[in-house]
């Protein structure tokens, strides 16, 4: 029923440090819409996957992706595709908030402004303020629009992290484990966002909290050794899970 | 059972033996540090002890009565010709009217000696020669003593050495007594230390050539160091290709920094003299070799600071779709500043410093005159510190102390700058 939604596909996709080979041939199509959780102890490539879909593990000397992966059907690992344009469509959250040390205001409009998306002074102002809204920041923040993004609280960094992710427009919001350095306040705050937000993007999000996978996503991949070994609906996954290894994690047995 | 173990007597012996090596570690710390504030203390004590009394000097006042007949004999107000007269004539006649009981000629040589001869003379043939229309009339004028006179009323030049070995006669002591006593010759603040160029002679020799060169030196330096270090640096950190060839390139950077810097004047000689032709002692080839010797210091802190960046920030940049480059001047360069600053400070400062480049490439120059540009015959702080330091008379020793004040303040100055400023920009992140 998904199917019709499908925003990347994927087939045999591997990824390579050097000569360790880091995932083994994964297979998945991830939906359009909603929330897609990737759980799995560590080490277990989760993270190496996800950096695959904004093409980050270029950046990574050694790294070598193969396979195949289709966003709406284009090869994003086509050789005349520019990994920059690639990225504006794909943002991504970090474990760590990592807002530049500028204003408020800059960061958000950092994208906006390499991108010239806007074409004054006021449309930049409205474009700020409406993604500072979506990322639930805005009543907090809209006095201090000057004053430094990392004077903020660690929650508030990150969701400033995510206005400016919002700002540039994209498609697709990849998240790494973006709760970890959160108390659960924040991490309450965030997850509330994310389900707010879900309708207009394709969330992909890595987590090591099987509560917060359970809570915020649709769909689960289970990954363990650099292998897939379970996607499905997360009611199922976390109800009635089909592979023994995944009900061992998911219970506490592994991980 | 833990309580009897933990104060067992060979626990507590191991205790002390822990809390001895501790004590012996703090100590040693202590005593480093103690004799580092000596040497320092005794530096500093030792030179500004030399020094300070360089800052002032004595001086005469007098009247010059600019005679018609010995200046302009044939009543001529031409003021080139003016240039070529007798003022030794005029400077020898005030110095004889101050004691006109001496009329013996070889005291009256002895009087003449008391004030600056070239000094007064010079200062003189300027007065008239700008404005001729002094020729017949009466001047006060403040001139430098010899400095022998002012080494003796510094008290550098003892009164109690048998007269057969010290420069200053007894009769001449008991006139410049005198003229102290009149009122004639004053202590005042040592403007011809900064104020002139280099002289042949102590009480007007000054500094002022040597500091306007190291600035030039240092102005040429900064501007083809900077860009060359920076640069390098963001290349080879961030777009070179990581393989042996950038392994080795990185690695003779590093050794460059380490290269005595002679070298470099040897290479300066070598290229911009021999080679290529270009005159000895101009303060632009002075700075092109030590831009060769600094730029190295500007990259490895410039790449210091680039990598001391979080890679996070760079990693935030990419993934808003901010191309490489973007990324690293946008977010990267503008947080490695700071350090990025310092160090180039710091460069400017070993720079200042620098004397054996400049030997080299014949900076040692006996330079009279002001450069008024890159092109002009300069000489450097350190230079010039270095060839006073050469010459015998004692006026020398204070002069060349004072000197060496002026650089260590500069030197001071600079690098508490490059502190102010890194703590200002890393207090605005």
């Amino acid at each position: 029923m998904i199917d019709s939604n499908i925003k990347f596909t994927c087939r045999d996709v591997r990824v390579h440090y050097g000569d360790f080979e880091a995932l083994h041939g994964i297979d998945i199509d991830i939906p359009d819409r909603g929330v897609t959780a990737f759980i799995g102890p560590s080490g277990c490539g989760k993270s190496t996957f996800l950096r695959t879909f904004n093409r980050m593990n270029d950046t990574i000397d050694g790294a070598r992706v193969s396979g195949q992966i289709l966003m709406d059907g284009q090869d994003i690992y086509d050789k005349n595709l520019d990994p920059v344009l690639l990225r504006a469509q794909v943002g991504m959250v970090f474990q760590k908030p990592n807002p530049f040390p500028k204003s408020i205001y800059d960061n958000v409009a950092y994208g906006p402004r390499i991108h010239g998306l806007t074409s004054s002074k006021a449309e930049l102002d409205a474009l700020v303020e409406k993604s500072l809204r979506r990322a639930g920041l805005w009543d907090e923040v809209k006095d201090r629009l000057k004053l430094s993004g990392t004077g903020l609280s660690g929650g508030q960094q990150q969701r400033l992290v995510i206005a400016r992710a919002i700002a540039v427009d994209p498609e697709v919001i990849l998240m790494d484990e973006p709760a970890s350095a959160l108390d659960p306040i924040a991490t309450a705050k965030l997850e509330a966002l994310i389900e707010e937000i879900k309708e207009r993007y394709c969330i992909i999000i890595v987590t090591h909290s099987m509560a917060q996978a359970a809570r915020v996503s649709d769909k689960t991949a289970y990954f363990y050794m650099g292998d897939l070994i379970e996607y499905d609906d997360t009611d199922k996954i976390f109800t009635n899970p089909g592979d023994s290894r995944t009900q061992d994690y998911i219970t506490g047995r592994t991980g | 059972m833990s309580e009897k173990t933990l104060t067992s007597e060979a626990a507590v012996k191991r205790l002390k033996k822990r809390r001895g090596k501790e004590w012996r570690f703090r100590m040693w710390g202590r005593a480093s540090i103690a004799f580092a504030l000596a040497a320092l203390a005794w530096l500093l004590f030792s030179i500004v002890g030399t020094g300070y009394t360089a800052f002032q000097q004595n001086f005469m006042r007098l009247d010059f009565q600019l005679t018609e007949s010995v200046l302009a004999p044939d009543g001529t107000r031409d003021p080139e010709k003016l240039r070529g007269a007798n003022y030794r004539r005029i400077v020898q006649t005030t110095m004889y009217e101050q004691f006109p009981e001496v009329t013996d000629r070889k005291d009256r040589q002895e009087l003449f000696a008391l004030v600056s001869a070239s000094g007064s003379t010079n200062y003189l043939r300027q007065m008239v020669y700008k404005n001729p229309d002094l020729v017949g009339k009466t001047v006060t004028v403040t001139v430098p003593t010899s400095d022998q006179v002012d080494q003796l009323l510094k008290g550098y030049i003892k009164r109690d050495t048998d007269e057969s070995r010290r420069k200053v006669s007894n009769q001449q002591i008991a006139w410049a007594d005198t003229l102290k006593e009149r009122g004639v010759i004053k202590k005042k603040f040592n403007r011809i230390l900064f104020m002139n160029p280099d002289s042949r002679d102590p009480e007007l020799a000054g500094i002022a050539s040597a500091v306007v060169g190291s600035v030039m030196i240092l102005v040429v330096a900064f501007v083809l160091a900077f860009p060359i270090g920076v640069g390098s640096a963001i290349y080879l950190d961030e777009f070179a290709p990581k393989n042996k060839f950038t392994d080795f390139i990185e690695i003779n950077i590093n050794n460059l920094a380490a290269v005595p810097s002679i070298v470099f004047g040897l290479l300066g000689l070598a290229v911009f003299l021999n080679f290529m032709g270009m005159p000895r002692s101009l303060p632009i080839v002075g700075g092109m070799v030590l831009a060769l010797r600094i730029f190295p210091t500007i990259t490895i802190a410039t790449r210091s600071a680039m990598q001391g960046v979080s890679p996070s920030i760079v990693d935030g940049a990419l993934s808003l779709g901010a191309s490489h480059t973007q990324a690293v001047f946008q977010q990267k360069l503008p947080l490695a500043a700071p350090g990025i600053l310092t160090g180039s400070i710091i460069g400017m400062a070993q720079a200042l410093g620098e004397t054996a480049p400049l030997l080299m490439i014949g900076m040692v120059a006996f330079v009279t005159e002001i450069p008024n540009s890159i092109t002009e015959p300069a000489t450097a702080l350190p230079v010039q510190i270095f060839l006073w330091s050469d010459s015998a008379e004692r006026a020398w020793a204070e002069r060349t102390s004072a000197a060496i004040i002026v650089l260590l303040v500069v030197l001071i100055t600079m690098n508490g700058f490059a502190i102010w400023l890194r703590n200002r920009l890393e207090q605005r992140r």
